[in-house]
């Protein structure tokens, strides 16, 4: 286990050294600077500026300087807002889109596993058609269009929540379902598959050859063996959140990440953008490494043998 | 160890699955009983609806079937009637099952100690610790080396006939009065297959309990069984004592499975086989179903379903062959073979009856 | 008991063997694997109902290329913001009028529009007719996402079939490359390609592209390491065919399944995409449209003129539910076992 753990940590540095890396010679291929939105300065001005950004030195001692930066917890000063530097910038943007990305995938999951649950249990009933019917419906239906649904009927019409803005939990309601809900579908989905393939299984058969119910069967075979996959959709589903976060934050006005990227990418504010990609990045990493750890502990086929593949 | 008490009697049982295709007959008119501590061997192809049999004797049967008639008697109760309540309270506790691969059948994900565990502490409310203690014993029982160490193992941690030997411990450890082995070898190597069939052969012994043991290989079934049933499409063909089955079969069908099954003395190069396929029971043909693959059939089969035949007190056979009208056919080669060895084996039986008896004479002096 | 009957004379007579043993004979016809799940997609309501909205959406989108109501960019804006207006229907919502400051107004006659001018579903802010619009938006949404699945799949296909093919260390090292370019957010891909690619329809296309052939490569690989490994496969290799020649005539048809059931889930995945860059502002830029621009034009107004948001939305929503039911169907009628 440390042997794997190590293992992954160091492909986990490497792959972030190659996303800092591959970010930092794209964004320099770019034509836009820091002066793009001042060209009425003289000349001088505009090497100040640079020097400012540290824009003058070679290309590869930028390279070193920002790798360097970076793993200080240093991104450089944004090009949009002259004053601030980027960590700044993310540091004071990331609550609002930890506290929405967490509670979607609070929303999204534990729903969704049971709703996915039942689906498979209740096979070929009503219950199930309705299931499936719902989770297409949130695969299909874009978290940007529910948004906009969302603030229509129950901000708009009824007047039960906040259209937009950011301040209190009510605010956080509507963004939460909207990015809540593709989650939400895949998770159902997912379990409904794991646990029909589960349940037409051999060892539930056994299990009701022993003589136990059939709710004793699935509380006591069948839910841990179909819900420890479950975690394997985590990694996903993350990215699932972090990619709707951009355009609900933007519908909602929540000043988040990824509202911010948006923003950069229209003001190609490049040390901004550099910063999210790595932020994002290492967000998933992290994410994907602890879903694998969570998962070898909890499935003993894996706990025991060390990582199969 | 054997008794003629009759525990279990399946009368005229009939079942029919509703598939999208159409209704499927797939137990048409079987009936056979199990006598305490008896090993009774059930004998046919893939889809003959073995399985479907034992599996409404555990009243596991699909959603989609449905029971067309007859009944099951277990101590005086129809299976096919009781509740889910009862039937819970039967399975694992009255009758329990083996099934065919030990590779799938264990639960991945829980430590077999409780796996085995398990049926003690719904049935009998045996305490954790106790219903532990007993599984470490029966883990022993059923030979599993180092079982101390072993008992919270996963089923991942063993080997296919270990598992296998689980199978069994989970369901032995109720000491069930019928102990259903669906196909329990099939999946593993042949060494192991034997080593499995010694400890079903040596458990029965010590916990005396009834064995329906279902299975496709005639071969595994010599060294096991007291009685043989043959089923062919739905249907029992013939039954009778073991070496009524193996040395003096009555129908085509018993001929075509010993002929195909390898033996020391075969001595021709090529193992004989069945020709075609079990008939579709979406719509089973007039009368006898094996008639299209049976090279003695009559003009009979076609029009009239044979029925049982009587050949002695406890051999059956449903062939028209058997009817004192029909011709007299010559059967292939090993099955005449087998039927001389039939009546050296009698005459051999009733020497050793009377050797036996003078043995005892002797002793008594 | 049978001696009770009475039975024919003749009844034991036995058959001929020659006539009678036709066992080998097999009942059912016999299909091919295509015919085989088409059989199956038939049956299965829901998804041939996707297919038939599927087909119907694909006729409308690329026949309005050639037969469109309005030039979908044509300006006109004393016809600006009109609500969708249907000839001799009276319905509020179809008539062409407006809730506006409380009381319904004939937006029609405020504009000074004649009797004979409908905008089935209104116009936008510019006076550009929205179904003309709506068409010409599905058909660059399709394009981009047929066009992007295409290369996805080329892609995808053809690295998953060598690394899987090929094994040992150059399978390690690309399984590695996949397994760094999964470690990052899809979207943060994307938007890195457009930004370096300039926004545009080619360049959402190929960041869209190149950023989600990593899925169906891993599915190809791991589908071609056990093909690899079956007798015919072998038999071909020991015979001395070429890999090219084993991978397109041996592989490749087996393959086939899982290429065209990934092919379905990844078209309504790249619809969302393109939807969801064009919304945020750095996908397809004006004039032309796709269902994301169009979108993200209702939204500004969303609260006084809802139409302007609503076909787009339900054109999108229908199109991704179609898809994502339609592909359901084939993956159930392509592989039984997952269904039952």
């Amino acid at each position: 286990m440390a042997k794997y753990l190590l293992k992954r940590i160091f492909y986990l540095l490497l792959t972030l050294f190659i996303v800092i890396t591959v970010t930092f010679f794209l964004m320099k291929l770019l034509p836009g600077t820091p002066l793009q939105n001042q060209q009425k300065l003289s000349p001088a001005q505009q090497h100040l500026i640079l020097k400012q950004y540290g824009l003058t030195k070679p290309v590869w001692q930028q390279y070193l300087i920002y790798v360097g930066g970076v793993f200080q917890g240093n991104f450089g000063t944004s090009f949009q807002f002259s004053d601030q530097p980027v960590s700044y910038l993310i540091s004071s943007r990331i609550g609002p889109s930890l506290l929405l990305g967490i509670q979607a995938m609070i929303l999204g999951v534990i729903p969704g596993i049971l709703v996915g649950a039942l689906g498979a249990i209740k096979k070929n009933t009503w219950v199930d058609t309705t299931t499936t019917i719902v989770s297409i419906l949130g695969i299909s239906i874009p978290s940007f269009v529910l948004a906009v649904l969302l603030q229509y009927f129950v901000g708009l019409k009824l007047h039960l929540l906040p259209i937009a803005d950011w301040g209190g939990f009510a605010y956080t309601v509507l963004p939460t379902i909207a990015l809540a809900a593709s989650p939400f579908a895949d998770t159902a989905r997912f379990t409904r598959t794991e646990m029909v393939d589960v349940l037409n299984s051999d060892y539930i058969e056994l299990a009701t050859a022993k003589g136990l119910s059939k709710w004793g069967v699935i509380y006591h075979h069948a839910l841990r063996n179909s819900l420890i996959p479950v975690v394997t959709i985590i990694g996903p589903l993350a990215v699932n959140i972090m990619t709707g976060s951009m355009v609900i934050e933007n519908i909602f006005s929540i000043p988040g990440i990824g509202e911010q990227f948006v923003k950069s990418i229209l003001t190609n504010d490049y040390p901004t953008i550099m910063a999210v990609t790595i932020v994002y990045s290492v967000m998933l990493m992290v994410v994907l490494l602890i879903t694998d750890i969570v998962y070898g502990i909890i499935d003993p086929r894996i706990r025991i043998s060390g990582k199969s593949n | 160890m054997q008794s003629n008490e009759t525990i279990l009697a399946v009368n005229h049982l009939k079942i029919n699955f509703n598939t999208y295709a159409g209704k499927v007959k797939a137990i048409r008119d079987v009936s056979f009983d199990l006598k305490k501590g008896e090993t009774l061997a059930i004998v046919g192809e893939s889809g003959s609806g073995k399985t479907v049999t034992t599996r409404s004797i555990m009243g596991m049967l699909a959603n989609n079937a449905v029971v067309d008639g007859g009944n099951i008697q277990f101590h005086d109760k129809d299976v096919l009637k009781m509740s889910e309540r009862e039937l819970e309270n039967l399975r694992g506790a009255q009758i329990a099952q083996i099934f065919q691969d030990p590779m799938t059948s264990l639960d991945p994900t829980m430590r077999i100690g409780r796996q085995i565990a398990e049926p003690l502490m719904i049935h009998k409310g045996v305490k954790k610790e106790k219903a532990m203690a007993q599984a470490l014993e029966m883990m022993k029982l059923v030979g599993i080396t180092d079982a101390e160490n072993r008992i919270n193992d996963y089923p991942h941690q063993f080997s296919g006939g270990m598992r296998q030997r689980i199978v069994i411990a989970i369901a032995l450890i109720n000491y069930p009065e019928i102990l259903i082995a669906d196909e329990p070898t099939t999946a593993l190597d042949v060494t192991i297959q034997a080593q499995i069939l010694n400890l079903m052969r040596e458990l029965q012994d010590k916990i005396s309990t009834s064995i329906i043991f279902i299975t496709h290989d005639l071969g595994v079934v010599a060294g096991m069984a007291d009685r043989v049933a043959v089923m062919y499409a739905g249907k029992i063909v013939e039954y009778g004592t073991v070496d009524e089955i193996f040395y003096n079969p009555k129908h085509p069908y018993t001929w075509g499975l010993l002929s195909s099954m390898p033996t020391l003395d075969t001595n021709s190069a090529e193992l004989a086989s069945i020709p075609g396929t079990p008939p579709d029971l979406l719509d089973p043909p007039k009368g006898d179903a094996f008639a299209p693959r049976n090279p003695y059939a009559l003009k009979i089969d076609t029009e009239q379903e044979p029925p049982f035949f009587k050949v002695s007190d406890t051999h059956y056979a449903a062939t028209w062959l058997l009817h004192p009208d029909a011709p007299k056919v010559t059967p292939p080669d090993q099955i005449i073979k087998r039927q001389e060895k039939f009546a050296e084996m009698q005459k051999a039986a009733l020497a050793k009856a009377q050797h036996h008896q003078i043995e005892e004479e002797e002793e008594q002096q | 008991m049978a001696d009770e009957v009475k039975l024919p004379a003749d009844s034991f007579e036995p058959l001929d063997k020659s006539k009678h043993l036709d066992s080998e004979k097999i009942a059912a016809p016999n299909l091919t694997f295509m015919q085989d799940a088409w059989r199956r997609l038939k049956k299965n309501k829901s998804a041939i109902v996707a297919m038939i909205i599927l087909i119907i959406f694909f006729v409308l989108a690329f026949g309005s290329a050639f037969f469109s109501p309005h030039n979908p960019n044509a300006v006109n804006p004393q016809f600006a913001n009109l609500p969708p207006k249907w000839p001799g229907i009276n319905i509020n919502g179809i008539n062409g009028t407006l809730v506006q400051a409380g009381s319904r107004v004939n937006a029609y006659q405020a504009a000074g529009a004649g009797a004979g001018v409908h905008y089935w579903l209104g116009t936008d802010y510019l006076g550009r007719d929205m179904l003309s619009r709506i068409l010409f938006g599905t058909r660059i949404s399709l394009t981009v996402a047929i066009v992007a699945t295409a290369v996805d799949l080329l892609i995808g296909v053809t690295f998953g079939l060598f690394s899987g093919w090929k094994g040992g260390w150059v399978d390690n090292f690309m399984q590695r490359v996949i397994e760094i370019i999964m470690s990052i957010p899809t979207l943060v891909v994307v938007v890195l390609l457009i930004l370096i690619l300039k926004p545009g329809m080619m360049s959402i296309t190929l960041a869209i592209a190149f950023s989600s052939w990593t899925t169906m490569a891993r599915l190809i690989r791991a589908q071609t390491l056990e093909l690899k490994e079956q007798e015919y496969v072998l038999a071909a290799k020991t015979l001395g065919e070429s890999s090219i020649k084993v991978a397109f005539k041996h592989l490749l048809p087996n393959l086939s399944s899982i290429i065209i059931i990934q092919t379905m889930f990844t078209i309504p995945s790249a619809i969302f995409f393109e939807a969801f860059l064009s919304f945020v502002g750095i996908g397809i830029s004006a004039p032309q449209a796709s269902l994301g621009t169009l979108l993200n034009d209702g939204q500004k107004n969303f609260q006084f003129l809802p139409y302007q948001m609503w076909y787009p939305a339900i054109v999108l929503s229908l199109i991704m539910i179609a898809f994502n039911i339609f592909a359901d169907g084939l993956r159930d009628a392509f592989d039984p076992q997952t269904k039952e």
